[in-house]
């Protein structure tokens, strides 16, 4: 079915209840084109998704998925690419389930380089709990629960990536569709763990982090000539907390995904239907 | 004299003493003699007291008593710990020319040898624990060709020399022993021509996973279920599977769920502490209906507990833990080769009736070995069903007029069509919210009530379907009526012999299964004395079964941080027995 699919394959019946005007509807419009463009279909495809606004993305999209608990969503789909390298293997989630929550998961899915994508619709803020301060929001930003600010910085989930050993980092726009989809394609396709930061505007409860915001700030990566191969650079702009980028900044030529590290490439689903032939050599080790 | 020798080697943690008591564990095992093993061990990587004890006769053991007969004492602290079991035909392995002052008790026989001068003369001190083996074979009658092998299998991959060595070492701990003392404490080790195999609990359940065509195992480092881990890293490569050391248990309950739905049959092991961390997702699991056997070992708790040392105290835990109300099924296996069988079965139940299947074992059955004949493990045995797996050809009949798969389709069962990712057209959400047959997200009272009794129904199926029976030992027709669970099996049937030449008549029933669980009600009301016995504080069972046969039920319990004992066991049930029901 792979030849003939459309983006809409991978599109649910089910129609979204996020907020008219969300980032949300513009991020996961890309991973389904993403999808479609590498030839995947919804019956080899494994969509995880965590808790929040993000999480609802798995019931709006078309696939085998799961949606899980709250900032575990990380190790479900590592588990799904492990026991399965023949399926395509996205995860999707918030920056509260991501770098709060489940940071932790973060910094080990990092380092495994597990074959799949991961994309995360970062707000700056938690949504569905109508408005709390969430890792990346400013430290001066206003909330229910931070009156005066979180008084303490944002994490940098880029930085916190590099630092784990990343071996793609990218971040992308919901709004800027074609390259946003161009990105998450490229975190697809990359041998390894590609991870994606994706700025997707909460238009209920943040007016900082705004559509005009980014749409004036943003600097396009590709434009600057910036080199994804450079560690160094990526060390720069990653760290540079004057600006905000999009594009891909940073990618390991290098990369050998888990996988090919450990040898696990065989279809876990298949099993005989007894114990195996040579079981009984398992008894004759405790002789 | 006889037959039923206990040998026991204790020092500080790092003397090396777990691996010379599994040497001479091995080497009796392969001389046809039947072991059981049991460890003291403290919670600490290097110093403080820890033993190896081995009890071994020609005929079936399968728990420890308060006796020992030879005790190797690398420290006075070893054999202070052990005064009790000490009488007047035990004898003490010790090395007098060490630093240390022994002060061995009047009534056994001190057995003097410089297992550290010895050592080095067969080419290093640290061979002093194989000198004091072979002395305890002279002692004991016990060839000491015996051990050739086991040095060999514990040896072997560091150098033929150094197993060269400690066979030399063995010889002259014999030869001193046979030129310097004449002690004979009446052994003479019997040896038969049975083929035995000698492993623990944790192995058993690795062993089981593999047979069950276990693929995923992913697990954070607990004690005393790490071992399981251990055991299937370097083996269930074989089988194309794979074994991951996750960041923490909410991770590995987690890649675990992930395996399970992607159609691997998958399984995370871990401790008390483990399983409160993994609660959560345990709810997950049985609400999106995935295939998962989570195997708790439990120790001594609450919180961190006593981690080294054996409890029953999870039962409530993985009866009632996690929020909401979710169908389970908590299976409990009471020996260690009951430990691999009860592996098999929770990987079926579990894939049967996709739902979590807690498999409870203790620190008992874990950490100690025991001999079986290896028709214990019949592989041709091992039957595998992978429940209502659907495949391209059969996924029509479970989709809906639009053609979506429905995956939590109600059924008269309870048990709705499984579709594995690359099964075509079954595509379809899973999740913990509550949903509809489609698995899609609702609110609607109906809907609810219609999935949360379907996924209870499976319970009921199984409940009729499924052969949830006990064990049974002693008297059938007894009018005292002992039950208990887990590890006791093996002490309690050990005691009968003990009330027997007491002239009690006892009959023991010993459940594997907790959840479902056989109906106790008949016996209980046929039985003029009903005894539970568990390793905890309160008897979490007990209680189940008082609520189930509404009758109160007498109790024993043990929670020291130490199994029960056949015979202190058979004592505390005599007592007991002549003890007052306690008031309704």
């Amino acid at each position: 079915m792979s030849s003939e699919v459309r983006f809409t394959d991978f599109k649910s019946d089910k129609q979204p209840t996020w907020c008219p005007g969300c980032g949300d509807f513009g991020t996961m419009n890309g991973m389904m084109k993403a999808l479609a463009n590498t030839g995947n279909d919804p019956d080899n495809t494994f969509v995880v998704a965590g808790i929040g606004c993000s999480g609802k993305i798995g019931t709006y999209m078309h696939s085998y998925a799961l949606h899980g608990v709250h900032g575990r969503a990380l190790p479900v789909g590592q588990g799904v690419k492990m026991a399965r390298p023949d399926i395509e293997v996205m995860v999707a989630g918030g920056d509260g389930d991501g770098y709060s929550i489940g940071a932790g998961h973060f910094v080990h899915a990092v380092r495994r380089n597990v074959d799949m994508s991961y994309v995360v619709m970062d707000n700056r803020i938690y949504g569905l709990t109508k408005g709390q301060a969430s890792p990346t929001s400013r430290s001066d930003f206003e909330t229910s629960t931070t009156p005066e600010g979180p008084k303490q910085p944002p994490v940098n989930p880029l930085a916190l990536a590099l630092a784990s050993g990343a071996t793609f980092i990218a971040q992308s726009f919901a709004s800027d569709a074609m390259r946003h989809a161009e990105i998450v394609q490229e975190a697809i396709e990359h041998d390894g763990f590609g991870f994606v930061n994706v700025f997707s505007p909460c238009v209920t409860f943040n007016d900082v982090d705004t559509y005009d915001y980014f749409r004036d700030t943003l600097v396009d990566l590709e434009e600057e000539g910036h080199d994804r191969h450079d560690y160094e650079a990526a060390k720069e702009v990653i760290l540079d907390a004057g600006k905000e980028y999009q594009g891909v900044m940073y990618q390991n030529e290098n990369s050998v995904p888990y996988h090919e590290q450990h040898g696990v490439t065989e279809d876990m689903s298949e099993i005989p239907d007894g114990a195996p032939e040579d079981a009984m050599d398992l008894v004759r080790e405790f002789y | 004299m006889t037959e039923d020798l206990n040998w026991a080697i204790g020092g500080e943690a790092g003397d090396g003493i777990d691996s010379t008591g599994k040497i001479f564990a091995q080497a009796l095992s392969r001389a046809g003699r039947h072991v059981f093993t049991s460890k003291d061990f403290a919670s600490r990587i290097r110093g403080g007291y820890t033993a190896y004890k081995i009890r071994t006769s020609v005929d079936q053991v399968q728990s420890v008593v308060d006796r020992l007969d030879i005790l190797v004492a690398l420290t006075q602290r070893t054999i202070d710990e052990n005064l009790d079991e000490l009488h007047d035909g035990s004898a003490i392995i010790y090395d007098g020319e060490r630093s240390w002052e022994a002060n061995i008790p009047e009534e056994a026989t001190a057995v003097d040898v410089p297992l550290k001068s010895l050592a080095e003369e067969a080419g290093g001190a640290i061979m002093r624990n194989t000198v004091a083996l072979g002395a305890a074979c002279e002692i004991t009658g016990f060839d000491v060709e015996y051990l050739d092998e086991s040095l060999e299998k514990r040896f072997g991959g560091k150098g033929s020399k150094i197993v060269e060595n400690n066979r030399e070492a063995a010889r002259l701990g014999q030869e001193y022993v046979q030129e310097n003392y004449d002690v004979d404490l009446g052994y003479d080790l019997e040896t038969t021509d049975n083929d035995y195999v000698l492993l623990n609990g944790d192995e058993a359940i690795g062993m089981g996973a593999l047979a069950a065509g276990c693929r995923f195992y992913a697990g954070y480092p607990i004690t005393p279920a790490t071992n399981v881990m251990e055991y299937l890293t370097g083996r269930i490569e074989r089988y194309g599977g794979h074994v991951v050391q996750a960041e923490d248990e909410l991770s590995a309950i987690n890649m675990a769920l992930g395996a399970a739905r992607a159609g691997a049959r998958s399984m995370t092991a871990t401790s008390g502490p483990g399983i409160d961390l993994m609660a959560e997702t345990f709810g997950l699991i049985a609400t999106s209906e995935t295939p998962l056997v989570i195997c708790d070992v439990m120790r001594s708790g609450p919180s961190t507990g006593m981690p080294t040392k054996q409890e029953q105290g999870d039962l409530n835990m993985t009866l009632y833990g996690g929020h909401g109300e979710v169908p389970r099924f908590v299976i409990t296996p009471t020996t260690i080769s009951e430990c691999f069988w009860k592996t098999v079965e929770a990987f079926n139940y579990a894939e049967k009736y996709q739902t979590p299947v807690y498999l409870v074992a203790d620190l008992a059955l874990a950490v100690t070995e025991q001999t079986f004949p290896p028709e214990a493990f019949d592989m041709d045995a091992v039957e595998i069903d992978r429940g209502k797996l659907v495949d391209d050809d059969t996924v029509d009949e479970w989709l809906d007029e639009q053609g979506r798969f429905r995956a939590h389709a109600n059924t008269d069962d309870g048990i709705s069509p499984r579709a594995i990712p690359g099964t075509i057209d079954g595509a379809h959400m899973s999740t913990g919210l509550e949903h509809d047959e489609l698995g899609r997200r609702t609110e609607e009272t109906d809907v609810r009530v219609e999935q949360v009794d379907k996924r209870n129904r499976k319970v009921e199926t199984a409940q009729a379907e499924e052969d949830w029976d006990y064990r049974e030992f002693g008297s059938p027709d007894a009018e005292n009526l002992v039950i208990s669970w887990g590890s006791n099996e093996g002490a309690l049937v050990e005691a009968l012999d003990y009330l027997e030449e007491e002239g009690v008549d006892v009959r023991v029933v010993s459940v594997p299964y907790i959840f479902p669980r056989p109906d106790l009600t008949d016996d209980v009301e046929a039985a003029e004395d009903v005894i539970v016995v568990e390793c905890n504080a309160t008897g979490q069972f007990a209680d189940v079964l008082e609520r189930d046969t509404l009758t109160r039920l007498k109790r024993i319990n043990k929670y020291t941080g130490v199994r029960f004992k056949a015979d202190e066991l058979a004592e505390a049930i005599q007592t007991k027995l002549t003890e007052e029901v306690p008031a309704q």
